[in-house]
Protein backbone atom coordinates (compact mmCIF):
# COMPACT_ATOMS: atom_id res chain seq x y z
CA UNK A 1 0.00 0.00 0.00
CA UNK A 2 2.62 2.44 1.11
CA UNK A 3 4.91 2.10 -1.85
CA UNK A 4 6.17 5.65 -1.67
CA UNK A 5 9.88 5.93 -2.20
CA UNK A 6 12.15 7.14 0.56
CA UNK A 7 11.61 10.73 1.57
CA UNK A 8 10.77 11.98 -1.92
CA UNK A 9 8.00 14.53 -1.55
CA UNK A 10 4.78 13.21 -3.01
CA UNK A 11 3.67 15.37 -5.89
CA UNK A 12 -0.03 14.60 -5.26
CA UNK A 13 -1.75 16.20 -2.30
CA UNK A 14 -3.53 13.85 0.03
CA UNK A 15 -7.29 14.30 -0.18
CA UNK A 16 -9.27 16.19 2.45
CA UNK A 17 -12.80 14.99 3.14
CA UNK A 18 -15.64 16.71 4.96
CA UNK A 19 -18.91 15.26 6.06
CA UNK A 20 -21.90 16.28 8.12
CA UNK A 21 -21.94 13.15 10.24
CA UNK A 22 -25.13 13.98 12.07
CA UNK A 23 -27.40 16.89 12.96
CA UNK A 24 -24.74 18.27 15.26
CA UNK A 25 -21.45 17.02 13.85
CA UNK A 26 -19.00 17.94 11.11
CA UNK A 27 -16.00 15.75 10.41
CA UNK A 28 -12.87 16.57 8.39
CA UNK A 29 -10.20 13.97 7.63
CA UNK A 30 -6.75 14.14 6.05
CA UNK A 31 -3.61 11.99 6.00
CA UNK A 32 -0.16 13.54 6.37
CA UNK A 33 3.09 12.01 5.19
CA UNK A 34 4.82 12.27 8.53
CA UNK A 35 4.75 10.86 12.05
CA UNK A 36 2.12 11.99 14.55
CA UNK A 37 4.66 13.78 16.77
CA UNK A 38 5.53 16.11 13.90
CA UNK A 39 1.95 16.79 12.81
CA UNK A 40 0.99 17.37 16.44
CA UNK A 41 3.88 19.79 16.82
CA UNK A 42 2.60 21.81 13.87
CA UNK A 43 -0.77 22.12 15.63
CA UNK A 44 0.61 23.12 18.98
CA UNK A 45 3.43 25.61 18.39
CA UNK A 46 2.04 29.06 17.56
CA UNK A 47 4.98 29.95 15.28
CA UNK A 48 4.13 26.86 13.21
CA UNK A 49 0.33 27.24 13.37
CA UNK A 50 0.80 30.74 12.06
CA UNK A 51 2.30 29.37 8.88
CA UNK A 52 -0.64 27.26 7.78
CA UNK A 53 -3.83 28.32 9.57
CA UNK A 54 -4.53 31.28 7.27
CA UNK A 55 -3.55 29.97 3.82
CA UNK A 56 -2.69 32.63 1.24
CA UNK A 57 -4.23 30.47 -1.45
CA UNK A 58 -7.53 31.10 0.30
CA UNK A 59 -6.98 34.85 0.39
CA UNK A 60 -6.28 34.85 4.11
CA UNK A 61 -3.57 36.69 6.02
CA UNK A 62 -2.68 35.93 9.61
CA UNK A 63 -2.48 39.03 11.78
CA UNK A 64 -1.71 37.39 15.09
CA UNK A 65 -1.59 33.88 16.39
CA UNK A 66 -1.46 33.06 20.06
CA UNK A 67 -1.85 29.55 21.39
CA UNK A 68 -1.01 28.32 24.86
CA UNK A 69 -1.54 24.64 24.19
CA UNK A 70 -2.12 23.03 27.56
CA UNK A 71 -5.27 22.14 29.45
CA UNK A 72 -6.99 25.42 30.35
CA UNK A 73 -4.69 27.41 28.05
CA UNK A 74 -6.27 29.78 25.55
CA UNK A 75 -5.81 30.50 21.87
CA UNK A 76 -6.61 33.53 19.80
CA UNK A 77 -6.19 33.65 16.02
CA UNK A 78 -6.75 36.90 14.19
CA UNK A 79 -6.73 37.01 10.42
CA UNK A 80 -8.31 38.83 7.55
CA UNK A 81 -9.53 38.03 4.08
CA UNK A 82 -8.29 40.01 1.07
CA UNK A 83 -11.81 41.06 0.17
CA UNK A 84 -13.03 41.80 3.67
CA UNK A 85 -11.36 44.67 5.50
CA UNK A 86 -12.46 43.80 9.01
CA UNK A 87 -10.11 41.32 10.74
CA UNK A 88 -11.74 38.27 12.30
CA UNK A 89 -10.82 36.79 15.65
CA UNK A 90 -11.30 33.18 16.66
CA UNK A 91 -10.65 32.19 20.20
CA UNK A 92 -11.29 29.62 22.88
CA UNK A 93 -9.70 27.31 25.40
CA UNK A 94 -7.94 23.98 25.21
CA UNK A 95 -9.73 21.42 27.32
CA UNK A 96 -7.74 18.32 26.49
CA UNK A 97 -4.13 18.02 25.34
CA UNK A 98 -2.69 14.53 24.91
CA UNK A 99 0.73 14.76 23.25
CA UNK A 100 0.87 13.36 19.73
CA UNK A 101 -2.65 11.96 19.79
CA UNK A 102 -5.48 14.27 20.81
CA UNK A 103 -6.45 17.93 21.13
CA UNK A 104 -9.82 19.29 22.25
CA UNK A 105 -10.76 22.95 22.34
CA UNK A 106 -13.75 25.26 22.66
CA UNK A 107 -14.78 27.88 20.11
CA UNK A 108 -15.99 30.97 21.89
CA UNK A 109 -16.09 33.69 19.23
CA UNK A 110 -19.79 33.19 18.53
CA UNK A 111 -22.60 34.17 20.83
CA UNK A 112 -24.13 31.34 22.83
CA UNK A 113 -22.50 27.95 23.24
CA UNK A 114 -19.97 27.28 20.53
CA UNK A 115 -18.94 23.95 19.10
CA UNK A 116 -16.29 21.72 20.62
CA UNK A 117 -13.48 20.71 18.29
CA UNK A 118 -11.66 17.41 18.78
CA UNK A 119 -8.62 16.57 16.67
CA UNK A 120 -7.09 13.10 16.79
CA UNK A 121 -3.74 12.07 15.30
CA UNK A 122 -3.37 8.41 14.47
CA UNK A 123 0.00 7.19 13.20
CA UNK A 124 0.31 4.24 10.85
CA UNK A 125 3.47 3.30 9.00
CA UNK A 126 5.04 6.71 9.42
CA UNK A 127 1.94 8.53 8.18
CA UNK A 128 -0.69 10.24 10.26
CA UNK A 129 -4.44 10.13 9.86
CA UNK A 130 -5.93 13.31 11.22
CA UNK A 131 -9.62 13.46 12.12
CA UNK A 132 -11.15 16.78 13.12
CA UNK A 133 -14.55 16.55 14.69
CA UNK A 134 -16.78 19.56 15.43
CA UNK A 135 -19.64 18.92 17.82
CA UNK A 136 -22.24 21.69 17.86
CA UNK A 137 -24.44 22.24 20.91
CA UNK A 138 -27.59 21.61 18.85
CA UNK A 139 -28.84 20.91 15.36
CA UNK A 140 -30.04 24.52 15.26
CA UNK A 141 -26.54 25.83 15.99
CA UNK A 142 -25.00 23.91 13.08
CA UNK A 143 -27.91 24.80 10.80
CA UNK A 144 -27.41 28.43 11.72
CA UNK A 145 -23.69 28.26 10.96
CA UNK A 146 -24.53 26.85 7.56
CA UNK A 147 -27.48 29.16 7.02
CA UNK A 148 -25.49 32.29 7.63
CA UNK A 149 -23.22 31.13 4.82
CA UNK A 150 -26.11 30.14 2.58
CA UNK A 151 -25.32 32.98 0.25
CA UNK A 152 -22.32 31.02 -0.98
CA UNK A 153 -24.77 29.27 -3.26
CA UNK A 154 -25.27 32.50 -5.14
CA UNK A 155 -21.60 32.70 -5.82
CA UNK A 156 -21.18 29.16 -7.03
CA UNK A 157 -19.53 30.45 -10.16
CA UNK A 158 -17.44 32.87 -8.16
CA UNK A 159 -14.99 30.70 -6.30
CA UNK A 160 -13.39 33.63 -4.60
CA UNK A 161 -16.67 34.76 -3.19
CA UNK A 162 -17.39 31.30 -1.93
CA UNK A 163 -14.14 31.40 -0.09
CA UNK A 164 -14.89 34.76 1.35
CA UNK A 165 -18.28 33.58 2.45
CA UNK A 166 -16.97 30.62 4.33
CA UNK A 167 -14.66 32.98 6.12
CA UNK A 168 -17.64 35.13 6.94
CA UNK A 169 -19.45 32.04 8.14
CA UNK A 170 -16.82 31.75 10.75
CA UNK A 171 -17.10 35.29 11.79
CA UNK A 172 -20.83 34.96 11.98
CA UNK A 173 -21.13 31.46 13.24
CA UNK A 174 -23.17 31.31 16.41
CA UNK A 175 -20.93 28.54 17.44
CA UNK A 176 -17.48 27.67 15.74
CA UNK A 177 -13.39 27.39 12.62
CA UNK A 178 -11.01 27.93 11.97
CA UNK B 1 -37.38 30.13 -5.28
CA UNK B 2 -35.78 31.96 -8.13
CA UNK B 3 -35.63 35.23 -6.31
CA UNK B 4 -33.15 33.79 -3.80
CA UNK B 5 -30.61 32.63 -6.34
CA UNK B 6 -30.85 35.83 -8.32
CA UNK B 7 -30.52 38.09 -5.30
CA UNK B 8 -27.53 40.33 -5.91
CA UNK B 9 -24.34 39.25 -4.23
CA UNK B 10 -23.74 42.82 -3.15
CA UNK B 11 -26.92 42.67 -1.13
CA UNK B 12 -25.65 39.67 0.78
CA UNK B 13 -22.35 41.30 1.52
CA UNK B 14 -24.03 44.45 2.68
CA UNK B 15 -26.40 42.39 4.79
CA UNK B 16 -23.61 40.41 6.42
CA UNK B 17 -21.34 43.37 7.04
CA UNK B 18 -23.36 44.52 10.02
CA UNK B 19 -22.95 42.98 13.48
CA UNK B 20 -26.61 43.39 14.44
CA UNK B 21 -27.76 41.67 11.26
CA UNK B 22 -25.35 38.81 11.83
CA UNK B 23 -26.77 38.57 15.34
CA UNK B 24 -30.29 38.46 13.94
CA UNK B 25 -29.32 35.57 11.65
CA UNK B 26 -27.87 33.69 14.61
CA UNK B 27 -30.99 34.36 16.59
CA UNK B 28 -33.26 33.16 13.79
CA UNK B 29 -31.07 30.08 13.44
CA UNK B 30 -32.29 29.11 16.89
CA UNK B 31 -35.94 30.06 16.50
CA UNK B 32 -38.27 32.18 14.41
CA UNK B 33 -39.00 35.53 16.02
CA UNK B 34 -41.18 38.57 15.57
CA UNK B 35 -39.71 41.98 14.81
CA UNK B 36 -40.81 43.13 18.27
CA UNK B 37 -38.91 40.30 19.97
CA UNK B 38 -35.83 40.97 17.83
CA UNK B 39 -35.95 44.69 18.60
CA UNK B 40 -36.05 43.92 22.32
CA UNK B 41 -33.24 41.40 22.13
CA UNK B 42 -30.99 43.84 20.33
CA UNK B 43 -32.11 46.90 22.31
CA UNK B 44 -33.36 48.73 19.25
CA UNK B 45 -36.43 50.60 18.18
CA UNK B 46 -38.99 48.77 16.07
CA UNK B 47 -38.18 51.03 13.13
CA UNK B 48 -34.46 50.29 13.43
CA UNK B 49 -35.04 46.53 13.53
CA UNK B 50 -37.48 46.72 10.62
CA UNK B 51 -34.73 48.32 8.56
CA UNK B 52 -32.23 45.57 9.41
CA UNK B 53 -34.75 42.83 8.66
CA UNK B 54 -35.56 44.56 5.39
CA UNK B 55 -31.91 44.40 4.34
CA UNK B 56 -31.69 40.72 5.25
CA UNK B 57 -34.94 40.02 3.42
CA UNK B 58 -33.68 41.71 0.26
CA UNK B 59 -30.59 39.55 0.33
CA UNK B 60 -32.77 36.45 0.57
CA UNK B 61 -31.31 35.57 3.96
CA UNK B 62 -34.56 36.05 5.85
CA UNK B 63 -38.24 35.74 4.96
CA UNK B 64 -41.04 37.42 6.86
CA UNK B 65 -44.73 36.76 7.14
CA UNK B 66 -47.35 39.00 8.65
CA UNK B 67 -50.13 37.32 10.59
CA UNK B 68 -52.51 39.80 12.17
CA UNK B 69 -50.36 42.51 13.68
CA UNK B 70 -47.27 40.35 14.12
CA UNK B 71 -44.55 40.03 11.51
CA UNK B 72 -42.63 36.78 12.00
CA UNK B 73 -39.09 36.43 10.65
CA UNK B 74 -37.34 33.19 9.77
CA UNK B 75 -34.18 32.21 7.93
CA UNK B 76 -34.47 32.16 4.15
CA UNK B 77 -35.40 28.85 2.59
CA UNK B 78 -32.30 28.75 0.42
CA UNK B 79 -30.24 27.57 3.38
CA UNK B 80 -31.08 23.87 3.15
CA UNK B 81 -30.32 23.70 -0.55
CA UNK B 82 -27.00 25.34 0.11
CA UNK B 83 -25.75 22.94 2.75
CA UNK B 84 -23.82 20.89 0.22
CA UNK B 85 -22.18 23.99 -1.21
CA UNK B 86 -21.26 25.18 2.26
CA UNK B 87 -19.68 21.87 3.20
CA UNK B 88 -17.71 21.86 -0.04
CA UNK B 89 -16.39 25.36 0.63
CA UNK B 90 -15.54 24.31 4.16
CA UNK B 91 -13.64 21.35 2.71
CA UNK B 92 -11.71 23.63 0.39
CA UNK B 93 -10.69 25.88 3.26
CA UNK B 94 -9.31 22.92 5.19
CA UNK B 95 -7.68 21.43 2.09
CA UNK B 96 -5.84 24.76 1.57
CA UNK B 97 -4.75 24.77 5.19
CA UNK B 98 -3.58 21.19 5.07
CA UNK B 99 -1.61 21.75 1.89
CA UNK B 100 0.31 24.47 3.72
CA UNK B 101 0.63 22.18 6.71
CA UNK B 102 2.28 19.58 4.43
CA UNK B 103 5.08 22.08 3.84
CA UNK B 104 5.57 22.56 7.57
CA UNK B 105 5.55 18.78 8.15
CA UNK B 106 8.16 18.22 5.40
CA UNK B 107 10.34 20.91 6.91
CA UNK B 108 10.11 19.46 10.42
CA UNK B 109 10.92 16.00 9.06
CA UNK B 110 14.03 17.33 7.33
CA UNK B 111 15.07 19.18 10.46
CA UNK B 112 14.60 16.09 12.60
CA UNK B 113 16.78 14.13 10.21
CA UNK B 114 19.56 16.71 10.29
CA UNK B 115 19.38 17.00 14.08
CA UNK B 116 19.45 13.21 14.35
CA UNK B 117 22.59 13.07 12.24
CA UNK B 118 24.25 15.77 14.32
CA UNK B 119 23.51 13.90 17.52
CA UNK B 120 25.00 10.69 16.20
CA UNK B 121 28.26 12.40 15.29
Amino acid sequence: MDARRGSEPTPMKNPTTTERKSDRELVVTRTFNGPARIVFEAWTRPELLERWWAPKSFGLTMISCEADVRVGGTYRFVFRHDAFPEPMAFFGRYIEVTPHSRLVWTNEEGEGGGQITTVTFEEKGGRTLLVMHDLYPSKEALDAAIASGSTSGMGETFEQLDELLITLDWAISASRLP
Amino acid sequence: MVQYTSAPIDASFAALSDATRRGVLEQLGRADASITVLAEKFHMTLTGMKKHVGVLEQAGLVTTEKVGRVRTCRLGRCRLEKETAWIETYRRLWASRFDELDTVVEELKRKEKVDGRKKRK
